[in-house]
């Protein structure tokens, strides 16, 4: 551990011969590295700030329903806005049913999709046809309300209503006049809207199921399909209900398609024929001509359940998805 | 005698081989049959917009005002012109926030407190539109008294940041470590460092993260619905209404009248065009690598 | 070991120690650099010779939990105790493992980067600067046409490896840090490097991390050799790899672990 002996060395600061030629600007980099941290800080606290005014926001301005109706608002189901009744049931109710007619639709369409996209399909139609499925969830949400007033319901009306009635009637979920207009029409565009996003997802998570599980269960002699099943479904079905429920959250909060074919009817019915009417549509239909405080406060806190129902499903999604993906960053489905 | 199991093979089982196989058939069959019913609805619903819409966007169409109830004609101009408006004003808002909280979580985010951002960030992400646009009114149009453009700014850039923020950080983070390491060894200071070679090898992808949040909120509709609220005639002042063309779109769509019906799908061919363009030019400008930055 | 007299010192470390988090990586390392000659660490993986390197030029602290006790002088500057971890950088350059010029900007842009984004704007003297670097790390006649055209990243592992060098020079540093620059490139951009080596110590004091023992003999005039986080042994290279005076040198020298 020797070395030269010490001797005096050269001179460094602001001496030396190159110095002059060149004069940096002095390390005075220390004030603006502080300045710069707290610009971004800042805005990530931005991002917990609007939570927090949305939550501060829902619950504020519902208070006055909320003192007025206690929690009979989510049981009653009359909403008559003349006489300052407001039960959000037949909202509560729209909802939950039209969304659970998407998923029912939506859900075997979409793995399928994705099982064809990932297990099946000749390589050069993949990319084609995961490009199609992102181009569904381009699509505006009034485009696809638009279309559904225009085509699906007439189609309903016409062909497929007297079909389901006549044959499936018996159920007592296809009564009543068909309108073409109702639940039925509201679950059928849902189911459209949320294929991509369940279809995408679970997509993502077959793809992460390494390929060593597949020839695993293929080396025992399985045919495709049971491959399929046993080496990537079962092992990304964590994953797979993540999607599902992301889609059940894109369901229950979906506007404005929604509302121009579920018929706008606050009425608790049985028949998928019958009109209903859902949180958000309500929101979108009587917010802006709502008079009166009552009425207004109502309405935000329809919407405050709404919010809080979704951040639930939602971050049980994302947990699920997480779970099979670890926690990659998340990807923003457009 | 015991079977010979080398030999014994498939004469025994043929039953179950011929099952399964006919199990895998049926699963295959049923997988393209969801593909074509899935892809039905997509290529209809273009179809539609073309063959309803085309006839009607025409110069005047692109030109004009709507006209009075019951009269032929007019057009969504001021509606192009009002959602390019309130774009703007959600871009000028939501881009910096965005990116800027983005750069926090990829550069000193990598602890505990930038996982509750995310977590956040992914919350905000799955806040209903219309919910956004209750808050929005909340705070912009009872503190200004009346519908504005700037509302519906507002609501739109609330949807824009955490989109815009993850894809950001995402960007970032493909950005080897070894650049930094490069950056630091000359003497550059922390933030120089991230702006001027971090987020300089991004720019493409952060950009096409942009573009993506953009597109996704020129569509939308709810949260303008009690914001913008929507104008018969042009608007460029930040605290009136604003007509918007997905808000026209809507409240013609669901009229009564044969005409503005018509117009509807003129508007919505043009909507998506522009929609399916903008994403288009932006993924096509990046993998030419016209978009200064990195491949 | 017999120094040379009046050769002067270009680094001088004082018990240094560095830690990752609660792992202790260097112990106690104390040695005299010299200046403008090479100085060449070796030692076996993990042994510690990047992040005493690392520690020269104060980037141990860019990672998480680190931290560092000791004193180390480059001439009459104090690395540690006071000085701004960006100026100490600014006077002494690194070249790393794997060549990292910045991929979006052009090979001009690239050498330039040090003194642009320090502030440093001045066209004409630019120009000159960035000449000058590449024709010190022989690469100005391979790429003179090509300086605003061609990306730092379109060039050949070992091209971009002197450009590296050229862009660590044209801050024109006392102290030229190396860690294992030619670990990634084949056998004649090696050599071409260490040619260049030969080239700069006329100028500059360089340290050479390497776990080549031949290139370390060809190359550097001192050894330090680590293990596990210690300096063991330290002295002429030659001295080193002929007759060292630890029996730990020489098993790693003779190859009897590493």
């Amino acid at each position: 551990m020797t070395g030269p002996k010490p001797v005096a060395g050269p001179q460094l600061a602001g001496q030396t011969s190159w110095a002059s030629a060149i004069r940096l600007k002095d390390a005075g980099g220390q004030l603006a590295d502080t300045v710069f941290y707290a610009l971004v800080l800042f805005c990530a606290l931005a991002i917990l700030a609007v939570v927090g005014l949305v939550l501060d926001e829902l619950v504020s301005k519902s208070q006055l329903s909320w003192h007025a109706f206690g929690f009979k608002f989510f049981l009653g189901q009359n909403w008559d806005p003349v006489n300052d009744q407001f039960g959000a049931l037949p909202f509560i109710y729209g909802t939950v049913v039209s969304s659970l007619l998407a998923l029912v639709l939506a859900v075997p369409l979409a793995i399928g999709v994705a099982v064809f996209t990932t297990e099946m399909s000749p390589r050069w139609l993949r990319g084609p046809l995961a490009f199609t499925t992102e181009l569904l969830a381009a699509i505006p949400s009034v485009i696809y309300g638009l279309w559904a007033i225009f085509v699906l319901v007439p189609l309903l009306r016409q062909y497929v209503q007297p079909w389901l009635a006549r044959y499936l009637g018996w159920t007592g979920l296809f009564e009543g006049p068909p309108y073409g207009i109702g639940m039925l029409a509201a679950g059928i565009i849902l189911a459209i809207m949320i294929i991509p996003i369940i279809s995408s997802i679970t997509r993502e998570v077959m793809t992460a199921v390494s390929q060593q599980q597949r020839e695993g269960v293929l080396a025992l002699g399985a045919t495709r399909w049971e491959m399929i099943r046993m080496g990537v479904l079962r092992n990304a079905r964590a994953g797979i209900m993540g999607g599902v429920i992301l889609g059940l959250g894109r369901a229950l909060g979906e506007t404005m398609a929604v509302t121009m074919v579920i018929g706008n009817r606050p009425e608790i019915a049985r028949s998928l024929f019958a009109p209903g009417y859902t949180m958000a549509s309500v929101i979108a239909n009587e917010f802006s001509e709502a008079t009166g405080d009552l009425y207004l406060s109502a309405l935000i806190e329809v919407g405050l359940a709404l919010f809080l129902v979704t951040m639930v499903v939602n971050i049980l999604a994302q947990l699920l998805v997480w779970s099979v993906t670890r926690g990659a960053p998340a990807r923003t489905h457009a | 005698m015991p079977e010979d199991p080398i030999n014994a093979s498939s004469k025994a089982v043929p039953q179950i081989n011929l099952r399964r196989r006919l199990v895998n058939a049926a699963v295959t069959f049923a997988a393209v049959g969801a593909v074509i019913l899935v892809l039905t609805p997509l290529v209809a619903i273009f179809g539609y917009l073309v063959y309803r819409g085309v006839g009607s966007v025409n110069w005047a169409f692109l030109t004009q005002t709507p006209k009075p109830v019951g009269e032929a004609g007019g057009g969504m101009a001021n509606a192009i012109a009002g959602s390019a408006f309130i774009l703007l004003l959600a871009s000028l808002i939501g881009v910096p926030f965005g990116i800027g909280a983005g750069i926090y979580l990829a550069e000193y985010g990598r602890n505990r407190f930038g996982d509750a951002i995310r977590f956040t960030a992914d919350v905000l992400n799955g806040v209903p539109s219309i919910v956004i646009g209750i808050v929005a009114y909340g705070i912009v149009v009872l503190t200004q008294g009346h519908f504005s453009a700037l509302a519906g700014g507002v609501a739109l850039s609330l949807m824009m940041i955490p989109t815009i923020s993850r894809t950001t950080e995402e960007m970032l983070l493909l950005v080897p470590n070894s650049l930094r390491e490069a950056s630091y060894g000359l003497g550059i200071s922390r933030w120089r460092t991230t702006l001027s070679i971090t987020l300089r090898t991004a720019t493409s992808g952060v950009i096409t993260g942009v573009m993506l949040a953009f597109a996704r909120v020129a569509g939308e509709t709810a949260p303008l619905l009690f914001t913008a609220f929507g104008n018969q005639y042009w608007n460029y002042r930040i605290d009136q209404p604003t007509a918007a063309l997905p808000l026209q779109i809507f409240t013609y769509a669901i009229s009564p009248f044969d005409e503005w019906h018509r117009q509807a799908w003129a508007g919505a061919l043009v909507l998506i065009v522009l929609i399916v363009v903008s994403v288009s030019a932006v993924r096509i400008a990046a993998s030419r690598g016209m978009l200064k930055g990195a491949n | 070991m017999t120094p040379e007299p009046g050769t002067e010192i270009g680094i001088q470390v004082d018990n240094l120690n560095a830690w990752f988090g609660k792992t202790q990586a260097l112990q106690d390392i104390s040695m005299n650099v010299a200046a403008k000659h090479a100085t060449a660490i070796i030692g076996p993986s993990g042994c510690g010779k990047s992040t005493f390197v690392r520690c020269l030029n104060r980037m141990h602290e860019t990672v998480r939990d680190a931290r560092v006790t000791g004193r180390v002088r480059i001439g009459e500057l104090e690395v540690y105790n006071g000085t701004p971890a960006v100026y100490v950088r600014r006077h002494v350059g690194m070249v790393f493992q794997k060549a990292n010029p910045f991929p979006t900007m052009s090979i001009y842009d690239n050498v330039a980067a040090g003194l642009r984004l320090n502030g440093f704007s001045d066209r004409r003297k630019l120009d000159k600067i960035v000449e000058n670097s590449l024709k010190m790390a022989v690469l100005w006649d391979e790429i003179k046409g090509d300086l605003r055209k061609k990306s730092g990243a379109s060039l050949s592992g070992g091209q971009q490896q002197r450009l590296c060098i050229a862009r660590a020079l044209a801050v024109e540093p006392q102290v030229l840090l190396m860690d294992e620059p030619c670990s990634a490139l084949d056998p004649i951009s090696s050599g071409k490097i260490e040619d260049l080596i030969f080239q700069l110590k006329e100028h500059y004091t360089i340290v050479i991390v390497t776990h080549n023992m031949q290139q370390a003999a060809r190359v550097a005039e001192y050894t330090g050799f680590f293990l596990l986080g210690r300096l063991i042994e330290f002295d002429k290279t030659e001295k080193i790899f002929t007759t060292p005076s630890e029996k730990r040198t020489e098993d790693y020298i003779t190859g009897r672990f590493g």
